[in-house]
């Protein structure tokens, strides 16, 4: 075994001992530690994506060297490497970019534990991206959902204590659901590891035995975890805790957590219950419908709101819906744009939202579309960053968004029958929303102030212009990219199961 | 029918309770008693995974008298999760605790709807 496949595990060991540590550091210290953190799971992971990409492998680590029913193992392959590695540049570069906002809004002597809350996200995600046991998952669940509400709630105002009270409260429906889910899972096949599930799951179905119970799991994993990562019913919570906390929390909230349970959805449809089964099941049809209202939805929720920050949050629900109907195709070309548009999701709008708050900070501080005229202007990277994401995400060409649109489109034709027709139609509306709520604020960012308006003069700061220039890179190679992107993820699902 | 119930009881009173502990977390305006709730809930979700792994006359896999046959004693991996999940549930209830009381601070009062409504008075 090369000593790069000890990766998974140094991944997951670091965030917890830098967690620990940070908790008892200053808070220099502790910004240091997470940002230097983020920076190193970037390269192990991406020396380890290298080594299974050459080797074309996957492969499974068992943690203590228990054999397999009964140790807790870890499974690595190309597809989870290369999420790592885009999830820890994402967390690196919003914390790069929140830092000034952060010192401005959490309390001096809280700003450690704000980093160790981050420190616990990213050793969560990085659990739940290798973990082969399902409940080694459920513990990692919780964790990430307690970090992400002591996130929203850092920032002391109102509006986010209430938001992070709504949050916990479908959060924790969401993990119960979940946890039945599991529950029924052990009991029907006796196994907590994901391989050996499935294969009684594959045995169970081939003798036609526990059907119902079957498409109840698949129902109740669907439901809990859709809860958790709010697609579009539910997704009350979402909009003030990531229009109201402070920046590097929403860019964090916003690209990491929700996505880190969409990624272990797929690996449950994916590798525990296995495609046929669910497929069978309907309950894809289910997921693909809830898919296609949330990107009408939330675009013309977007349409609707009068703050910067708000209009971005509620773009969220919309992109998390393409995801979501993506999936509902049920196809190998579904999951990859899934999982593809995932990304360059991740990466868009955590964009937004650090240009956002720098907008705002040009503006005195304030996200109305009135006071952020010629805020483009004011803060001339910030206004390019906002249009690079905005226009990524509306689907230019060159661009990720324009990429992962037309592998949707092509998951969808390749399904055919009324799913590719539904599909195209939500997709040519939902496009034509998103222009139109992004070019609107685009052309307010470029439009000359109101003659009376002048704001505080601005401080920019040198690591949020850093970050700004970093995330207009990492967006333009997520679209430039595409194509080895593509190759990588489909390649890691060929691995997958 | 009644020997349906009786052999099911516990999987029933779970999904009795988990009902009433889910519509408390999500209806109920007190902000307390949506934390009771919510333990509610998962107190459900433990008595299902424990009747499941409970074998009427075997005990704890901890070898007693000599006794070497695995018939004798029961799976331990239910009660190992459901004592998982409960240092979970403790965890989230000190959490929910603490925000509850930074929003008495706030506002004086444990009434959600009253605190919403006092929250969108405020300016940002």
């Amino acid at each position: 075994m090369a000593f790069v496949q000890n990766v998974p595990f140094f991944s997951i060991m670091l965030c917890m001992v830098c967690a620990i540590s940070s908790a008892m550091l200053g808070r220099r210290a502790a910004r240091a530690a997470t940002l230097a953190l983020s920076a190193v799971l970037c390269l192990i992971n991406l020396w380890l994506l290298v080594f299974l990409k050459q080797s074309d492998m996957s492969y499974t680590y068992s943690m203590g060297h228990f054999p397999a029913p009964w140790g807790n193992e870890l499974r690595a392959g190309p597809l989870e490497a290369l999420l790592a590695v885009c999830f820890s540049v994402v967390v690196f570069m919003s914390l790069l970019g929140g830092l000034h906002k952060l010192s401005e809004q959490v309390d001096d002597r809280k700003q450690n534990l704000f980093c160790v809350m981050l420190d616990l996200v990213l050793a969560a995600m990085m659990a739940m991206l290798y973990t082969n046991d399902l409940f080694t998952a459920y513990v990692f669940i919780e964790i990430m959902t307690l970090a992400a509400c002591a996130l929203i709630m850092a920032r002391q105002n109102g509006r986010a204590l209430v938001s992070a009270m709504r949050y916990m409260m479908m959060s924790l429906l969401g993990s119960g659901l979940t946890l039945i889910a599991i529950n029924l899972t052990y009991q029907l096949t006796g196994h907590l590891l994901m391989e050996n599930i499935h294969e009684s799951f594959v045995a169970l179905k081939a003798a036609g035995r526990y059907e119902t119970p079957i498409t109840v799991i698949t129902g109740l994993f669907f439901v809990g975890l859709g809860i958790k990562s709010a697609l579009f019913p539910f997704h009350t919570w979402l909009p003030d805790s990531y229009g109201y906390s402070t920046p590097a929390a929403s860019a964090v909230l916003s690209s990491v957590v929700s996505k880190a349970y969409i990624i272990l959805l797929i690996k449950i449809f994916y590798r525990v219950i296995g495609l046929d089964i669910v497929v069978s099941s309907r309950a894809l049809n289910l997921t693909f419908a809830f898919g296609v209202i949330a990107m009408i939805m939330g675009s013309l929720n977007a349409i609707a709101s009068h703050d910067l920050r708000r209009m971005v949050a509620f773009s969220s629900v919309a992109q998390i819906g393409y995801i979501y109907a993506a999936l509902g195709l049920g196809t190998l070309a579904g999951f990859v744009a899934a999982i593809y548009h995932l990304m360059m999701h991740a990466v868009n709008k955590s964009a937004l939202f650090i240009a956002s708050s720098g907008l705002a900070d040009a503006s005195g501080d304030s996200k109305r579309f009135s006071d952020l005229r010629g805020a483009g202007f004011r803060y001339p990277v910030a206004g390019a960053c906002f249009c690079f994401g905005a226009l990524s995400l509306v689907g230019v060409p060159i661009l990720g968004g324009f990429v992962s649109k037309l592998y949707i489109s092509e998951a969808a034709i390749g399904h055919g029958g009324i799913k590719m027709w539904v599909m195209l139609g939500a997709l040519a509306l939902s496009t034509l929303l998103n222009a139109l709520y992004f070019m609107k604020t685009v052309i307010t960012l470029y439009r000359p102030p109101r003659g009376d308006f002048s704001p505080p003069p601005l401080r920019r700061g040198r690591a949020r212009g850093l970050a700004l220039w970093g995330f207009m890179l990492l967006s333009a190679l997520v679209g430039l990219m595409a194509q080895p992107i593509i190759n990588a993820l489909a390649q890691g699902l060929r691995l997958f199961s | 029918m009644w020997s349906v119930i009786v052999e099911h009881l516990e999987e029933i009173v779970a999904v009795l309770l988990f009902g009433i502990g889910f519509t408390t977390l999500l209806l109920h305006r007190n902000l307390i008693k949506k934390i009771i709730g919510f333990n509610i809930m998962d107190t459900a979700i433990y008595l299902f995974l424990t009747s499941a792994g409970y074998i009427e006359g075997r005990t704890a896999p901890i070898l007693k008298d000599g006794v070497k046959s695995a018939a004798a004693y029961v799976n331990p991996i239910p009660s190992g999760l459901v004592l998982t999940g409960i240092v979970v549930s403790v965890s989230v209830t000190a959490l929910m605790l603490a925000l509850t009381i930074r929003l008495y601070r706030r506002y004086r009062t444990l009434d959600f709807d009253r605190i919403t409504l006092m929250m969108k008075g405020e300016d940002d």
